[in-house]
């Protein structure tokens, strides 16, 4: 499949490409070039990759930088919470075996999600959270959509914030992998687009009112102001499906979590920024 | 892709319901190196619901991805080319082609079909079988489109 990839060359390529226009012609800078121009955004490019922070507005980003603004907090709360509040049969917490977060789940949300020897299976961090319930705790496992479970998982991933994005894509997490990257490749729905269609062909590019990003997933679970809640990235992409007049899937399936992990990839290297704050 | 006979829509798709917008057994049509010259009704398009039929979030839709001459609607998008003037460049039978399946033009292009209901992968149910304009609205659009001259 051709791609016009990333039509204006990204990062270094833009600001040549605004020096360019200034000189040629009063020519409007494009919405990227006005986003570049924020120092904030620096540190969310890595090469030709732009996290979506780069993409919003920044008024969205202000409320994102700062932790006491930032709605997405609430459930980081209800995750601190929880880490270490006793629940189910073997009367444990997180914290009974796992100590302090900060410490033992530093880097854990950036390599996720993961394969796993004991189950056989590619895990998102819901799916191993709900696994350490079920079987370490006795508890019952949460919802995906739930407040436990985004709170909890914004909570781990929060102690990645800042490092890179590090999934394990060879070996035994291969299949998946490929599985996920068909699923993105793949048209779908009455529109008959793929993800890529969207997110690889045209970033940058004004979509009606919305600024398309590369739809990177390094910062969910994420607050939206559409949403008025933090939801998953699962959750995002069943929006993105039915957008399309797509069949979506369930949050947590396979299809999904293969989608991740390939996602996850494209993002290799870009800063973990969850909790995010988009549009 | 020289005069190929395309059967648009599946037909005896179950015709069930209300059909908000779009249609279901679109009729045949022929194209003809990469045009379509027969219109699909035989019916003239009315350019004025040609245009609403464009702007209408849940049909055309073209807004989303063309900057056109409709200065009352705010956000036009950046990612086809903008259509002013496009009545100039493109011949009647050229766009009609473009509207139905612009695939048949460009494989890789974002643009959808908007009358074709085959050869698709996970439709939700409530718009299978269905096309997204229906056989006049295609009509109604290329008959709007040629009034963007230049
Ligand atoms: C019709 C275009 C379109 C298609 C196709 C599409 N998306 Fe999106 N997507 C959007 C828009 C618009 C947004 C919101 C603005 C943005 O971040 O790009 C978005 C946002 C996202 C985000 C959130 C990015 C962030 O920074 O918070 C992710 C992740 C995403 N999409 C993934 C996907 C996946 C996976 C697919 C395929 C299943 C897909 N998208 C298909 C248009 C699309
Ligand atoms: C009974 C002790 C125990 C309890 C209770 C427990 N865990 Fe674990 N957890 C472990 C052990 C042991 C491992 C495996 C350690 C390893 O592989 O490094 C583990 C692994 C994990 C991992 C995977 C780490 C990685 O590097 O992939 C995560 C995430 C995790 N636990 C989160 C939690 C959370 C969240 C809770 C509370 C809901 C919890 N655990 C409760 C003992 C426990
Ligand atoms: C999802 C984005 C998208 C939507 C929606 C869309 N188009 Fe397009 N359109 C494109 C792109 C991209 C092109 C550039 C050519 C290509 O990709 O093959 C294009 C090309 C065209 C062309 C050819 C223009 C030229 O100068 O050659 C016409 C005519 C056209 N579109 C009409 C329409 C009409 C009418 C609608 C609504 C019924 C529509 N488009 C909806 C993306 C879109």
């Amino acid at each position: 499949m051709k791609r016009t990839i990333i039509r204006v060359t990204v990062a270094v390529g833009a600001s040549v490409l605004l020096a360019a226009c200034v000189a040629a012609a009063p020519k409007e800078k494009t919405a990227l070039e006005k986003r570049l121009e924020d120092p904030r955004v620096k540190n969310y490019i890595v090469g030709e990759k732009m996290t979506g922070y780069v993409f919003a507005t920044a008024a969205t980003r202000t409320v994102q930088d700062d932790d006491f603004e930032n709605p997405a907090f609430l459930w980081v709360d209800i995750g601190e919470e929880n880490w270490s509040k006793v629940d189910g049969a073997a009367g444990k917490s997180c914290a009974s075996c796992h100590g302090d977060a900060p410490d033992s789940m530093k880097g854990v949300g950036a390599t996720y999600p993961k394969y796993s020897g004991e189950t056989k299976k590619l895990m998102a961090l819901q799916h191993r959270i709900n696994w350490e319930r079920e079987n370490r705790m006795k508890a019952k496992p949460w919802k995906w959509e739930s407040d436990e479970m985004l709170g909890m998982t914004a909570y781990v991933k929060l102690q990645s914030r800042g490092m890179p994005v590090n999934v394990k894509i060879d070996g035994p997490a291969k299949p998946f992998y490929e599985a996920g990257k068909k699923f993105y490749n793949q048209r779908r729905g009455m529109l008959d687009m793929a993800c890529a269609n969207c997110h690889v062909d045209y970033p940058a590019t004004m979509i009606r009112s919305n600024l398309l990003s590369q739809g990177m997933p390094n910062g969910f679970p994420t607050y939206r102001l559409k949403w008025q809640k933090v939801g998953s990235l699962h959750r995002r992409f069943r929006g993105c499906n039915k957008q399309v007049r797509a069949a979506p899937y369930k949050q947590g399936t396979d299809e999904y979590t293969n989608l991740e992990l390939f996602l996850m990839d494209r993002a290799r290297d870009l800063p973990m920024e969850t909790p995010s704050v988009r549009m | 892709m020289k005069y190929q006979l395309l059967i648009g829509a599946v037909l005896g798709a179950a015709l069930t319901g209300a059909i908000a917008a779009g249609s279901a057994n679109a009729v045949e049509y022929k194209i003809v190196e990469d045009t379509v010259p027969q219109s699909l009704t035989g019916k003239p398009g009315d350019p004025a619901n040609g245009k609403k039929t464009a702007i209408n979030r849940r049909k055309g839709n073209c807004l989303a991805c063309h900057d056109m001459p409709i200065p009352e609607q705010a956000d036009h998008g950046q990612v086809g080319p903008p259509l002013l003037g496009v009545g100039s460049r493109l011949s009647e039978a050229e766009l009609r082609m473009r509207v139905i399946d612009s695939k048949v033009i460009n494989p890789d292009t974002i643009m959808p079909a908007f009358y074709r209901s085959t050869g698709l992968h996970r439709v939700l149910k409530k718009w299978q079988g269905k096309t997204i304009v229906s056989a006049q609205e295609v009509e109604d659009i290329v008959a709007y489109l040629m009034t963007l001259k230049e």
